[in-house]
């Protein structure tokens, strides 16, 4: 019977609820991060405790002058089924950026700036990886007021200890 | 206050009929969810996340109720720590909100 799959003691840990995420962000395109965000945000929302982890490319989220400026990436993405050359026209990133920000503003999703604003006043700890930091020559004044700080992947382990970890 | 095992509610707490709401009611529906007391500032977003249930037929988003209710995100998860739009809801004896947001 396949229900005593569920059973005994693997069940109880499979069911166990989840107390703490900490989500690795390492991509800077629009849809690189707005899932991460919306992840970080919907924990928060279920009393979930959550650390967002901005590594690589995935920094620009958070960093002052960029993190108004996140594109789609129209190039090398065959989920927007579009031709190739077709995405790599001056003004296509834009303008591909501006229907999806319009979509998302009919759903009451925020603009990325705003977004993590709202997701660190919901108490989820912001962070920047110190070796990207490092590799592109950036310190914690390029960053946003609302990160906890530049730290170590070694630090991120220990504090995502207990909890699951997504990386996106 | 009134018992909560007068009124049908869903498997997760939820009040089953909006009508069957009241401010007594309300108070142990946040007892039960683990906020001993409503303050006016609880009661601001429960009436506003009941006020804009009952005119517009859904909550609104955590987004909306930060902008909205006269309570900002910061102070929300204050008074609910444990998710501050699934609790007011709650409270609030509207549905479970369905959106990700």
């Amino acid at each position: 019977m396949t229900t005593t799959l569920t059973q005994g003691a693997d069940a109880a840990v499979a069911d166990a609820p989840i107390t703490k995420v900490s989500i690795i962000v390492s991509k800077g395109s629009l849809e690189g991060i707005y899932p991460a965000l919306i992840m970080a945000n919907g924990a928060r929302m279920e009393g979930i405790e959550a650390n967002v982890f901005f590594t690589f490319f995935g920094m620009d989220a958070i960093n002052k002058a960029r993190h108004e400026h996140i594109k789609v990436a129209t190039v090398g993405n065959p989920g927007l089924h579009l031709a190739t050359w077709l995405g790599g026209f001056p003004g296509m990133s834009s303008l591909v950026t501006a229907q999806m920000s319009k979509a998302m503003e009919k759903l009451d999703i925020p603009p990325i700036p705003e977004f993590i604003e709202m997701i660190a006043d919901s108490g989820a700890k912001l962070y920047a990886c110190k070796a990207s930091v490092e590799m592109f020559n950036l310190s914690r004044k390029d960053f946003i007021d609302q990160i906890e700080g530049i730290i170590t992947v070694g630090d991120f382990y220990q504090m995502a200890g207990g909890g699951q970890i997504i990386f996106t | 206050m009134p018992a909560l095992t007068a009124v049908a509610r869903t498997s997760e707490g939820f009040l089953e009929r909006v009508e069957d709401w009241d401010r007594d009611l309300a108070l142990s529906l946040a007892t039960e969810a683990g906020i001993p007391e409503l303050t006016d500032r609880h009661w601001l977003v429960v009436d506003y996340m009941r006020n804009t249930f009952l005119t517009k037929g859904d909550g609104p988003t955590i987004r909306t109720l930060g902008k909205e209710s006269g309570v900002g995100i910061k102070e929300l998860y204050l008074l609910f720590p444990k998710g501050p739009a699934k609790l007011a809801a709650k409270i609030a004896g509207i549905p479970k909100p369905h959106g990700c947001i």
